[in-house]
């Protein structure tokens, strides 16, 4: 409570500021504004319960004032509000002239002090400031006297913010437990069935359990077993909750590995090259989005929100033409000899590794959000989806249709089926194999710096960023199956929501080595992956 | 697969015919010559060196090149164990440095236990299980107090690993690139595993600070010494012994398997048992130099495990040329002293010298430097 009261007071300072600055903001009750200057303890209290049902911020001042040992009463009963030199009369703001001599400083004791910690916790319910409205109510859901029960309610009443007042029914729910009345607190177990706080089974279950002396937390018989039904009820409404949560984010990984992967469905599952340096474009992807975004905050420092919008095609474009660059250099010397590829292009990957070490430095680089993806939807029982998150799904989908569009409705795409299913066809019939090669490889890489993009906006982007979804993409496209673009997606969201339901029970590491040693063994059953290509050019 | 052109000691040659002895006929009087020469400098001279003259002595061999050279020469034994299986089998491991690891683990698990109670907290148990608060050794440390079953379970865990891994992928004919991206997720799974701290082998710190071994001070000059003289012995001995298996009719199987295996199952051959054995013997050597790699460099962690190093042993064979045993020896070397002197000099350019490295063989020496000496000489003569 001490905590909270410091930061109130924090919280406060600026009110009472305020509160000084407008002398016409509201008189209040100069008769319980007198009582506190009253010698008499029992005075002091009826003066803070009055002020406190006001509700008026002004009352929260002056109380505020109280508990910081400023508040001091004149010879002739008046209350005034000490601020360094100056004085201001706490019933009306209006600033008083009389000497330091003329007043005298009230002190309170420790049951003044109690009080007025509960008066100011309910006074803060009513802050303009929605960020001292919900310390308050943290405050109270973790520990509120009794008394306060019915302006709680009323808090809660007026209240517009829902998570502000989900914590004060909470609150008011768990002082209604503790009423000797065994049917109000039927009443109160049987309003919260209704709820999806985590925070009320808790309150619910302590209440099942038993004392070191061997009785119940609750003697009455019928209330537990309320209690038990009620918790049922919010168990299976929190695990459905925990089971949307795990769809999400497992969907959300799903897309980051589908991102990740899908260029490589194309340079590894199409052409047959294994690019180890694929993780790398997505790090060229996720520099070039900080480039673009430094251009901004530089230049046009208005449209910072809109940089992805520019970042997307330059992260393409620059990924693609490193692409086309790797593929002259070295890889179509390669062709055909998977094993020496491998080498060759995990050489690759250390030279653009330290080459942006050395342009970026090793450090990890600032990427920050647009300011219209921070945040969520915030769902019922403290679930919340990112909107970042949300926008990576949907980006993943965007790209996935722009890549089966290019695949099988353009002629680029036409070339690219041909080529792969019979190359010397394709070339007798006057295909550019070679050029076709160039193009799609660099379009592979393309899409791995778009998936670049996407990476930078939700995690940390440094020079090591594409080692750590390496071994991911590979393990994605070979249980998708080769050439498969379906089996891709399907296999990126399968180990996404695969992963995401077994973190829970195994730990996150756990739940990875699962999920590698599940791709070994199901490799084993189906060395084809999931989607397996038919006919002869499967054994190619 | 083609590209590598058969070994002209093993092209044709009915080889009892012609050498007096199996043994003898594995090299010619020239290569004998050789590794003579190796296995005396190394077993013999270079450590007596080390001992016989006091440091400032012209003639010293300081205890840098020791533990320099010492470390290279486990390296080069892991080398040979993958030149084993990729340059003769054709099977690409990026997965060999798991195998090296375990068995630095298993022996590391010896040497962690020989501290005894000279660790930081004083206690029987190693600092790191006491900084989990755990009370007792887990299951799987029973019995590592002692050398033999430590030196048992260097070969047994490698070796085991590797023989049921091997028996699925190859049974369900897993073979090229696959099988290479799979050993490398199966790297990539231990070592995320041994990165926990709750798996038992110290977390992110692995093992360090040993104190002794049977007996003797780790760090004295004569124990250093002698791991060094058993290194170079264990891997002229493992050399000779690949060269055993590559040269019988075990190994021109194995060169069948690697140049074709489909004709090779159509002859009647059951490909599985012979790429199971070479397999699971490569990676119980692989296990062997993991664990004389441990003792002289004094650390295990599980960064032994990442992809990055099992692949980069992979270029130290392709540098010295794959399909020669001797090469990847002379690789490890070359690459690793490269990186020893690079670290030293450049430190910022070594991951550009590895890269080029690695595009370079590739492209203009795919038979390494083997290669390049015997092309040359061939084309003097």
């Amino acid at each position: 409570m001490t905590a909270f009261l410091a930061a109130v007071r924090r919280a406060a300072a600026a009110i009472a500021l305020a509160a000084f600055a407008l002398p016409a903001l509201a008189a209040l009750d100069a008769n319980a504004v007198r009582k506190l200057g009253a010698d008499d303890t029992d005075d002091k209290l009826a003066g803070i319960a009055t002020l406190a049902e006001s509700a008026d911020p002004a009352a929260f001042a002056v109380l505020t004032a109280l508990a910081d040992d400023s508040l001091a009463v004149l010879k002739d009963g008046r209350v005034v509000i000490v601020a360094g030199t100056e004085a201001r009369d706490a019933a009306t703001g209006a600033p008083v002239t009389a000497g330091a001599a003329d007043r005298e400083a009230i002190t309170i004791n420790n049951r003044v002090r109690r009080a007025l910690a509960d008066a100011l916790a309910v006074l803060s319910l009513v802050s303009p400031d929605r960020a001292v409205r919900l310390a308050s109510a943290r405050s109270l859901q973790k520990e509120a006297s009794p008394d306060l029960l019915p302006l709680i309610l009323k808090a809660a009443d007026r209240e517009t913010d829902d998570e502000i007042r989900q914590l004060l029914v909470v609150a008011a729910a768990a002082l209604q437990l503790q009423d000797p009345d065994a049917k109000a607190r039927l009443a109160a177990v049987k309003r919260l069935a209704g709820s999806d706080s985590p925070d009320i089974k808790l309150v619910l279950s302590t209440m099942l359990e038993k004392k070191p002396d061997g009785s119940f937390n609750e003697p009455d018989a019928d209330v537990r077993a309320e209690i038990a039904t009620s918790l049922r009820a919010i168990e299976s409404r929190l695990g459905r909750l925990e089971v949307v949560g795990n769809v999400f984010s497992g969907l959300s990984l799903g897309s980051v590995l589908l991102l990740a992967a899908l260029g490589l469905a194309i340079t590894f599952g199409l052409m047959g090259i294994i690019n180890m340096a694929h993780g790398e474009f997505l790090m060229i992807g996720a520099y070039a989005t900080y480039v673009v975004q430094n251009l901004f905050r530089a230049l046009a420092p208005r449209a910072l929100d809109w940089y992805l919008a520019a970042a997307i095609p330059v992260a393409f474009l620059v990924a693609a033409l490193v692409g086309v660059v790797l593929e002259r250099s070295v890889i179509r010397w390669l062709y055909g000899r998977p094993l020496e590829t491998l080498l060759a292009t995990w050489g690759i990957s250390l030279l653009l590794i330290q080459t942006v070490r050395t342009l970026f430095g090793a450090q990890n680089v600032e990427v920050a959000n647009p300011s219209w993806m921070s945040g969520g939807i915030a769902l019922a029982g403290g679930l919340v989806l990112p909107y970042n998150r949300i926008a990576i799904i949907l980006f993943a989908a965007l790209v996935l249709a722009a890549v089966w569009l290019v695949l099988n409705r353009t002629r680029l795409g036409l070339f690219v089926r041909t080529v792969t299913q019979n190359r010397a066809m394709a070339d007798c019939v006057g295909v550019p194999t070679g050029r076709v090669d160039m193009l799609t490889f660099a379009l592979g890489c393309g899409i791995a710096g778009l998936g670049g993009v996407a990476l930078s906006q939700i995690g940390n982007v440094g020079p090591d960023l594409g080692q750590s979804y390496i071994v991911d993409s590979f393990m994605v496209v070979v249980l998708g199956g080769v050439g498969q673009l379906a089996g891709t997606v399907i296999a990126a969201i399968g180990l996404g929501e695969v992963n995401k339901f077994l973190e829970p029970f195994a730990g996150a590491v756990l739940a990875k080595i699962a999920v590698l040693v599940f791709i070994i063994v199901f490799i084993q059953k189906r060395p084809q992956g999931l989607f397996a290509l038919k006919g002869r050019s499967a054994e190619a | 697969m083609n590209a590598i052109a058969t070994d002209p000691a093993i092209a044709g040659r009915p080889a009892a015919a012609r050498a007096p002895s199996r043994f003898l006929g594995l090299y010619r009087r020239g290569g004998w010559l050789a590794l003579g020469a190796f296995a005396l400098i190394t077993i013999v001279v270079l450590p007596a060196l080390h001992l016989a003259f006091p440091a400032g002595h012209p003639l010293h061999v300081s205890s840098f090149w020791i533990a320099l050279v010492g470390k290279i020469m486990c390296y080069a034994m892991l080398a040979v164990a993958l030149d084993l299986v990729w340059g003769y089998a054709g099977i690409l491991s990026l997965g060999h440095g798991l195998f090296f690891a375990l068995g630095g683990y298993a022996l590391g698990m010896y040497l962690m236990r020989s501290i005894g109670r000279d660790g930081v907290y004083g206690s029987l148990l190693p600092d790191f299980m006491v900084f989990l608060d755990w009370k007792a050794y887990p299951w799987y440390w029973a019995g590592t107090d002692s050398f033999l079953y430590a030196a048992a379970l260097v070969v047994l865990v490698p070796g085991i690993l590797a023989f049921v891994f091997g028996f699925f992928a190859f049974r369900s004919r897993i073979k090229g690139v696959y099988f290479s991206i799979i050993t490398q997720a199966l790297t990539f799974a231990f070592m995320l595993l041994f990165f926990r701290n709750n798996t038992g082998f110290g977390g992110n710190n692995g093992f360090t600070d040993f104190k002794r071994i049977l007996g003797f001070t780790i760090t004295t000059p004569e124990t250093k010494a002698a791991l060094f003289a058993i290194t170079a012995a264990t891997l002229t001995v493992t050399l000779l012994a690949c060269r055993y298996i590559v040269t019988s009719k075990l190994g021109r199987v194995l060169t069948g398997i690697r140049d074709s295996e489909s004709r090779l199952a159509f002859c009647g051959y059951n490909t599985l048992w012979f790429k199971l054995f070479v397999w699971t013997f490569s990676a119980v050597l692989a296990g062997v130099a993991g664990a004389l790699y441990v003792p002289q460099v004094g650390i295990i962690n599980p960064g032994e495990m990442s992809p990055a190093n099992s692949i980069e042993a992979v270029i130290w064979v392709a540098v010295g040329g794959r399909g020669t045993l001797v090469g990847a020896i002379i690789g490890a070397f070359l690459v690793n002293g490269a990186k020893s002197w690079f670290t030293g000099a450049f430190p910022e350019y070594w991951l550009f010298f590895l890269g080029a490295i690695f595009v370079l063989v590739t492209l203009v020496l795919p038979r390494g430097v083997v290669g390049l000496w015997s092309q040359l000489r061939g084309r003097r003569g």
